[in-house]
């Protein structure tokens, strides 16, 4: 009997949690009614010019209630809905020119809307598939407990509801505990046809991957050109060169032992620098240390070794899969590389950490400013290398400074390993 | 001795001047480029040139065009190859001219000095010296040839070592046989081959290499 009670008490709070939800559910579909309204206003007022104003804050807002649905529709009826934006534009700053980008990328994505669309939609949409679980239940119940049947209809019909009104009445509390859960299931499918991605906008999504991954490859390979060539330029000229001078010392070391000597002197020299060169080359490729540290500990190594200080604010809660720690890694050094090179500054800063699912470095200097990434450049194959990993990179560089290059990626952190 | 040499890793350009030097041979010209190197083999006409098969300006194979060019231009040219890597393939180009004097090493060899030198002088004296990477490739590549396959596995290393640019006495050396042997192998090898024995050796070597590269 106590398992039947316990199956009957999970049904209850299951039936309970179902009704609440679905009563959220409508009150958030009345409560997007008012913000349908502002960003309507905000958009007329765009003619005036507030607009610019206010129209990326009402809808950003819309937004922001439309992930809450999404976020529902995953959690609570198992149903995904992917975002549909449009990536941010990186180059945001706060000025008018900023203020108009963002209206442009807010009002050029066809999501925006379909999000709007969605309020309008919600409004019967939610009240009605929201309330209607906890209608049934509570119209069933109250037949069952106090013949609430005659009480709550009583208002429009003075008769009695008889035999087989009450078995009405009375069914509807299996069929709100039944189809409760459908019914939401229902809503978070409507709220999909609207608020997923379309097709077109899956199609352009494809058609970016793709871009992005050939840049990868692109980059990659000119990575491994680079690495043949030092290999083939570097260590193994010191070894050629290593053998023909030992070789030559061997023939000569009767006749000529002096000769021998000076040539056996050089193949050590040369050996030490293959193996100089072969480490170089290595620390190119993936620094042993962060094989060993992770990024932390790798981005404290390189600080260290750059000819000015800089000052590290690193918060890793974990560490990030190594093909990300790497390309980061290389987009530091390459930032603070630019730092040494171009800016003229005397201090430089580092801030690394993970927030919401982003990978977020920024590095700053207190040089001259004025810098312009240009194609070619060093941050030009940062920005392939980062765009595979779905990674961004942003470089704010007013003349006469300080520079800040902002990097993000998308990943996951797996616990730090201690 | 006049030879050319195009190396562009100054590192190992000194070393092999100096190498070269050491041993009677004059170094008339070193280069550091293709076009250079192009140039300076047409003017100078050595007795042989030691050439890097990458070279800038394009740091892919200038070296070896430069060698295949100037062979045209000049027919018979003795050139050695070096490179940090044998490919049949290229082999294959540089034999393509159907003469002799041809030489392609791995720059490792360099290190066994008096082997190296040796095969300087065969290459200078219209033989060829192909580095055992190349002829173990092609041999491989080979072995269930119609032809090759009637060769007896002796008679394959015989082979072998012919191409490599070894003396009928150098084969014996290595193969601890007596040179008797070895020229019954070599004459074995020809019937088999469909060849005519001629006197020199290292043409012989250069008609077995270029059947290989049919």
């Amino acid at each position: 009997m106590d398992e039947g009670r316990s199956v009957f008490g999970r049904l209850a709070q299951r039936t309970l949690q179902t009704c609440v939800r679905g009563i959220v559910q409508a009150i958030v579909a009345v409560a997007g009614v008012p913000l349908f309204i502002a960003s309507l206003i905000s958009l007329l007022s765009l003619a005036a010019g507030i607009g610019i104003l206010l129209a990326p804050k009402s809808l950003l807002a819309v937004r922001g209630l439309a992930r809450g649905q999404r976020r529902w529709a995953r959690e609570w009826s198992r149903v995904s809905i992917a975002a549909p934006y449009r990536p941010r534009p990186v180059e945001l700053t706060n000025g008018l020119i900023g203020r108009l980008q963002r209206c442009k990328w807010l009002l050029t994505d066809p999501a925006t809307w379909r999000d709007l669309l969605w309020l309008l939609v919600n409004l019967p949409a939610g009240v009605v598939l929201g309330l209607l679980p906890a209608f049934l239940v509570v119209a069933g119940t109250w037949t069952l407990v106090a013949d609430g049947g005659t009480l709550l209809f009583g208002w429009w019909n003075t008769a009695p509801p008889g035999f087989w009104g009450q078995v009405f009445f009375l069914s509807m509390l299996p069929l709100g505990v039944l189809l409760g859960p459908r019914l939401l299931k229902a809503h978070a499918q409507a709220a999909a046809s609207l608020l997923a991605p379309t097709r077109e906008a899956m199609a352009a999504q494809v058609g970016q991957l793709a871009e992005s991954r050939s840049q990868a490859v692109d980059a990659s390979a000119a990575e491994l050109r680079r690495i043949e060539r030092d290999l083939h330029d570097g260590a193994q000229a010191r070894l050629v060169s290593l053998g023909m001078n030992i070789g030559f010392a061997e023939q000569v070391l009767r006749d000529n032992p002096d000769l021998a000597l000076s040539l056996l002197a050089e193949a050590r020299t040369s050996s030490g620098q293959a193996l100089v060169e072969l480490r170089t080359l290595v620390r190119g490729i993936h620094p042993p240390v962060l094989a060993e540290r992770g990024l932390d500990g790798a981005v404290r190594a390189l600080a260290l070794s750059l000819p000015l200080p800089v000052d590290l604010h690193i918060d890793l809660a974990g560490r990030a899969s190594a093909p990300v720690e790497s390309a980061l890694y290389f987009a530091i050094a390459e930032a603070l590389a630019n730092v040494i090179k171009h800016s003229g500054a005397n201090r430089a800063w580092v801030q690394l950490e993970y927030d919401s699912g982003r990978l977020v470095a920024i590095v700053g200097d207190n040089g001259t400013g004025g810098a312009a990434p240009g194609p070619g450049g060093g941050l030009r194959g940062v920005e392939r290398r980062l765009a595979a990993f779905d990674g961004v990179i942003a470089v704010t560089s007013p003349v006469g400074g300080p520079t800040l290059v902002t990097m993000e990626l998308p990943c996951e952190l797996s616990l730090a390993r201690t | 001795m006049r030879v050319v040499l195009g190396e562009d890793l100054t590192l190992l350009r000194d070393g092999l001047i100096r190498l070269l030097t050491a041993y009677d041979m004059d170094v008339v010209a070193a280069v550091d480029n293709g076009p250079g190197l192009l140039r300076a083999l047409v003017t100078h006409r050595p007795d042989v040139a030691v050439v890097d098969v990458r070279l800038p300006p394009s740091f892919t194979d200038e070296g070896l065009k430069a060698a295949i060019e100037a062979r045209a231009q000049v027919p018979g040219l003795p050139v050695l190859v070096l490179s940090q890597h044998v490919e049949p393939l290229y082999a294959r180009e540089l034999l393509s001219s159907g003469r002799g004097g041809l030489g392609y090493l791995l720059k490792d060899r360099v290190s066994d000095v008096r082997r190296f030198i040796e095969a300087v002088r065969t290459v200078a004296g219209g033989g060829t010296a192909m580095d055992p990477d190349v002829i173990s490739q092609l041999l491989a590549r080979h072995a269930r040839d119609e032809v090759l396959g009637r060769l007896t596995p002796r008679e394959r290393e015989v082979l072998a070592l012919m191409a490599e640019g070894c003396t009928n006495a150098g084969i014996a050396t290595r193969l601890v046989v007596t040179e008797k042997a070895v020229n019954k192998h070599i004459s074995n090898i020809f019937t088999k081959l469909g060849l005519y024995p001629a006197d020199d050796g290292n043409r012989r070597v250069l008609a077995v290499l270029t059947y290989l590269n049919a």
